[in-house]
Order: structure tokens, then sequence, then C-alpha cells
């Protein structure tokens, strides 16, 4: 994959701020930054895994891209077009380019209607087909996806956790998109039923040339299913850089523990692991200076003063002081 | 030393479609000292195991039919209330996953860290406040003086757990009984519970059982492992045993199917194809015969006992041998 190619998504400064009610007047006076000024570009046909802790923004910004939330400011430019403050009808098209993967296949399935209404939706929405070429190309979205054709007629609870993440997947790619926001898809499944899914995913992707911005918190897989890699801290990506080389020369202080924090499931591996101490600090008072600085096991005077940019070195993308990362 | 063995277990649970066997014939022992680890998928039976040896079953529905858990040779599955209330607490602490149910909303932490001091101890209320500082301090929560009149919605997610395990930990018991500990925090925060839990266990020559999903966390901490499969163990032994000779092939297709940091990005992982059987119709042979790639015949008729590969290495399957 060459990256000259124009990038399908490019993503500029973006912020997405939450007004924080409080009092009687319920006055925001607060705002939960949640993702502050994030910037990224995706490759037609690549994967970007997203990896952070609880709280640090990474399905904020998901929903973000996938046009859930209008972002506070800054730019989301899809195939060229600038997406952040479309509205309505003018995004419909887009709406079908960009799909999202839900993590809990439970609740993002309407469980009062069949399999079949779930797929045939979005052709009904998106004015497409008549009723037979729906039902028609709903059978293949499920033949894809490895269910039964019989499926149809059955309801989401019917399914086991896995088979329903599959009529979840089935409705992503409807509409053949060209970008899908897959938010912690495997997170709620079994061992042994991630497997499936993911290479589910890795199957699409190469069929239809999917690009996928691809949310977890499970280092392990996220290394798996990406071509780059962006570790989000507080909403803010710290390190980017591919997916071998964040593992084996991670460059940021919280890169590098974030990788040793994994239990390895090999019994010969134990060893003493780098603890960071500490939670993440709330994203509505957010440390001064370097995010990370108060967890920091480096941490220098200028980190609590001055925001660190990100700067390159090597093929990394890293946010941070040191100067001999 | 104090040990704990679960023998023949079985427990069943009232359902509306009818009686189900959460737990079939299950046997380990858990020695002092050591970390004992239960993994499985769920539905396995691994949390109906510990809440069985805790008895702590939802009633009337849940009940243990048959078999025994014993401790230093008392059968606890026939203990009074009274005498087990005095067993949980004292001999047997008990961590829950999410810590935020584990915890009463509505009492402060102190009320509840001294709660179970001053039942199983004859102390002062003051001295068992002092002793509850003493361990929100052991389990490294910053100002605990503080921190004993907040309630637990003022609490982050990892220091809550911190506070479960001091609750578990009041009474210094012999038997620690962790239920998917971490599994609802975040990656750092996992590590600093699964040292926290190894430096007390050290500490104070407790012994671990840890109930899990993640191999990755059973590789890191526990001696012996029990892996379940729908209800039963279909095999014990040795982390080296699990890890390096695994002999059941659903314990092998797991650690198969995990990525881990050093396959190929994007490789087709191996699976384990098809579903857990629903334990309202359970076949009659081998609960893993239909995922099984080295089904035969006989594993469709015939259930497996467990079988001794070497010494205390034990599996359930008719053709270890041949696989």
């Amino acid at each position: 994959m060459s990256l000259k190619q124009p990038p399908i998504l490019k993503v500029d400064n973006l912020k997405m701020h939450f007004p924080v009610k409080e009092g009687i007047l319920l006055r925001a006076n607060k705002f939960n930054k949640a993702v502050d000024g994030i910037s990224f570009e995706i490759q037609p046909g690549e994967t970007l895994g997203l990896v952070g802790e609880s709280g640090c923004g990474k399905s904020t910004l998901g929903r973000c891209i996938a046009r859930l939330y209008e972002p506070t400011s800054g730019s989301i430019e899809f195939e060229g077009t600038d997406i952040t403050k479309l509205k309505g009808k003018a995004l419909m098209p887009y709406r079908q380019n960009i799909q999202m993967i839900f993590q809990d296949p439970m609740e993002s399935l309407n469980s009062r209607h069949t399999v079949g209404d779930i797929l045939e939706e979005p052709y009904i929405v998106q004015k497409i087909g008549d009723r037979a070429s729906r039902a028609k190309r709903v059978r293949e979205l499920l033949d894809i996806v490895g269910l039964p054709a019989r499926s149809m007629t059955r309801y989401p609870f019917e399914f086991s956790g896995g088979q329903r993440q599959r009529i979840g997947i089935a409705r992503s790619i409807a509409l053949n998109p060209k970008l899908v926001v897959c938010d912690e898809p495997v997170s709620a499944l079994d061992v042994s039923i991630q497997s499936q899914i993911l290479n589910l995913l890795v199957d699409l992707q190469k069929e239809f040339n999917l690009a996928y911005l691809f949310i977890a918190h499970d280092l392990a897989v996220v290394k798996h299913i990406s071509d780059r890699i962006a570790i989000m801290y507080l909403g803010n990506i710290v390190e980017e850089s591919t997916g071998e080389s964040i593992y084996h020369e991670p460059r940021h202080p919280y890169t590098k523990s974030l990788i040793s924090a994994i239990p390895v499931p090999d019994p010969h591996l134990r060893v003493k692991r780098e603890i960071i101490t500490g939670d993440v600090p709330s994203p509505i008072n957010p440390p001064t200076g370097c995010r990370f600085h108060p967890r920091c096991p480096r941490v220098m005077e200028r980190c609590k003063i001055e925001a660190p940019l990100l700067r390159t070195i090597a093929d990394h993308q890293v946010c941070c002081h040191l100067d001999d990362l | 030393m104090a040990v704990l063995s679960i023998n023949n277990l079985v427990t069943e649970f009232d359902t509306d479609e009818g009686r189900v066997r959460a737990v079939d014939d299950v046997s380990f022992t858990a020695q002092a000292g050591q970390t004992l680890g239960i993994v499985g998928e769920s539905g396995c039976g691994k949390s109906v195991t510990a809440l069985s040896i805790m008895r702590l079953l939802p009633q009337p529905m849940g009940q243990i039919v048959s078999g025994s858990v014993e401790l230093d040779g008392t059968d606890l599955t026939q203990l009074p209330i009274p005498q087990m209330e005095k067993i949980r607490g004292a001999r047997i602490g008990m961590v829950f996953q999410e810590p935020m149910t584990a915890l009463n909303p509505v009492h402060t932490v102190g009320r509840q860290l001294t709660e179970a001091l001053l039942i199983h101890k004859d102390i002062t209320p003051d001295a068992a406040i002092r002793e509850a500082v003493g361990l929100l301090d052991r389990v490294g929560i910053p100002s605990p003086d503080v921190r004993m009149t907040e309630y637990p919605h003022q609490l982050s997610g990892g220091m809550r757990q911190r506070i479960v395990i001091a609750m578990a930990l009041a009474c210094k018991p012999d038997f620690l009984i962790a239920d998917e500990p971490t599994t609802a925090l975040d990656v750092t925060i996992q590590a600093q519970i699964l040292e926290l839990i190894k430096e007390l266990q050290a500490d104070m020559g407790m012994s671990v059982i840890l109930i899990t999903h993640d191999l990755g966390v059973i590789a890191e901490t526990c001696d012996e492992v029990v892996v379940m499969y729908a209800g039963k163990v279909a095999e014990r032994g040795s982390v080296f045993d699990i890890f390096d000779r695994a002999a059941h092939p659903y314990t092998r297709g797991l650690l198969k199917s995990i990525p881990t940091l050093n396959t190929e990005p994007k490789s087709t992982l191996s699976t384990i194809d098809g579903m857990v059987p629903g334990l309202l119709d359970l076949p009659e042979g081998c609960r893993f015969e239909n995922r099984c790639t080295f089904s035969h015949e006989q594993c469709i008729s015939k259930a497996p006992d467990l079988q001794a590969v070497k010494d205390q290495h034990q599996v359930s399957c008719l053709r270890w041998q041949e696989i």
C-alpha cells in the first residue's frame, strides 16, 4: 500500500467538548474535553488501531467520525470533503460510506425486529432497490458473514453473542461503505469466538477494500488487525506508528507502560513489570502541561507547565518532551 | 497447612425451562500459599463453582446436589448457616468482578470495612477503625483516613477494587477467591491489582483461587490451573502442563486462538468453530465433541472421565493419547 494515495479520511485538530451542566440553573461552566485536538489520516483499505484506557475519548472520537456527534471544532475530511458541519440530507451519502460496528451486539440490534428487517433497513433508509432485490441482498449479506439464510425470520435474542456480532457486521457492510468504525467489536465476546470475528473482519477488509478505524483496549487484538496504531491518553494521541514498531520499540513512556502491563500468555515469560501508579485523571479538569505527567515515571519540571507537541522520531509520531526517546 | 478441596461437586439451578446442571462433578484442591486459576468461557460454571464454595448461590434456585467442599477436613456444604457465616470472610475471603456492585452505595467505605472486623473479631469500634485505616494503607490507597468517610461513587474503579480486596482480607483469611477481579479494569490498573494480590499473598501466606477468562492473567499469576468447559473440568495441571503440554483439544484450541504480540498481523487466527452446547440439552458423550477436530464415534456416545496424563496433570478426553 503506497502512502502517496490520497487519504480516505483526514482528521485535523478535532475537538469534542461536552458541556457539564451544574447547579440549579444547569449552567455549563465546565467542559468535558473528551477529544481535545486530534489529527490523523486513514488510507483506503487500511486499518488504524486506536488504543487507550477507559475515558481516554476513543469511543467519542469514533462517534465523531461516524458523525453521530457534531464535533466542537476541527475538521473531518472524507475523500476531500469536510463533513464536520454537514447536516440532514447533505450527510446522507456519507452515511453510506462510513458505517459503525458497536461493542455490545445485544444493545445495538433492535430486539423487536427480525434479522431480515434489521439488515433491510439501511436499504430502505437510503431508498435502494425494491422488496425482492433487498431480500436477495439480505440473504447475500448473511452468507458473507457466515449465517444461514433462515436467520432472516429470527430475532436477535435467538442468537449467541458471536452470531449477533456477525449480524452487526452484516448491517455495517450492507451499503458497501469505504470506512467502518469498529468500536470494541470483540471485547464482549469469549476468547474462542473473538478469533472467529477477527478473521471475518480481516477477510471482509481484503474482499471489499474496507478501511477500519479499530477501537479497542486489548492491545494484542489491535496489533493483530492494524496496519498503524495510535495510542490515546486523555483526549490526545500520544504516539502513532506501525503496529510492529509500537510494540517492539515504543517511545512514549505511556506506551511503554501500557505494553509492559499486558499479561503475556506464556508462564515462562513472567517478568517484573513496569507498573505505572495512579488512575487516569478526569477529562473535565485535566492536568496542566503534559496530561500524562502525574503518572509518568520520567516526569520533568517542564512537563508540568508546557504541553508537548507531536513530533516525528524515526517512523513514530510522539508527543513527549524527553529528548532520548 | 490449610487445604481446600472440592470433591465431585454438582450444582444445579431451577430455571423456567427446567433444571440445569451448571457444575457437574468438579474436583480440585487448593494448597496453602499457592495460586490456583480457574479458566473458561462464559457459562462454563467457573463462577458458580466459587459461589458453591462460599454457599452464596442464589436461593432458592441454586442448590448443591452432591459432592463436598472440605476446608481442613470440615465439609462446608453440610454446615448450618450460622457456622458458615463464621467461615466467610474469616477463613475464606471473596473478591467480585464488579466493585461497584460489590460495595454498598449508601454506606461509607469505613462502615463497610469495619463491618467485617466487628463481626469476626472481638474488638472495639475504635480499634476496628484503626485497623481499617491500616488495611486501606496496605492496599495502596492514598490518604486512607479521608477515604474512610467517603462513599464508593467518589472513588475510581481501581480504588474500589482495592477496597473490596481490603474488605476480603480484613480478617486475614487462609483463602481468597477472586472472581474476575480485574475484568472490569483497564490494563494498567489490572497490572496494579494483580501485583497487589501477589504481594499480599506473599505477605500473609494465603492461597488464592483466581477465576478468569484471560489466559494471559493465568500465565502471569497461577501455579495450578483448572480449565472448565460446559460445567466440567476439561483439564487440570500445573501452569506449565497447561501452557506447554496441553492435552485437551479445547485447551489447545484456546491457546492457539488468542492473538499475541508475536502473531503475524492480519494472519488467519485458528478458531474453535461452533458454540458451547446449551446446559439444557447437553450431549450424551463428550461436551466438546461438536467443536472438536479430533472427534470420533466413541466421543459421541461416551462421556470421558478425568485421566492422569502425568503426576498432577489430568485430562478429560478419550483420545488424548492419540492426538
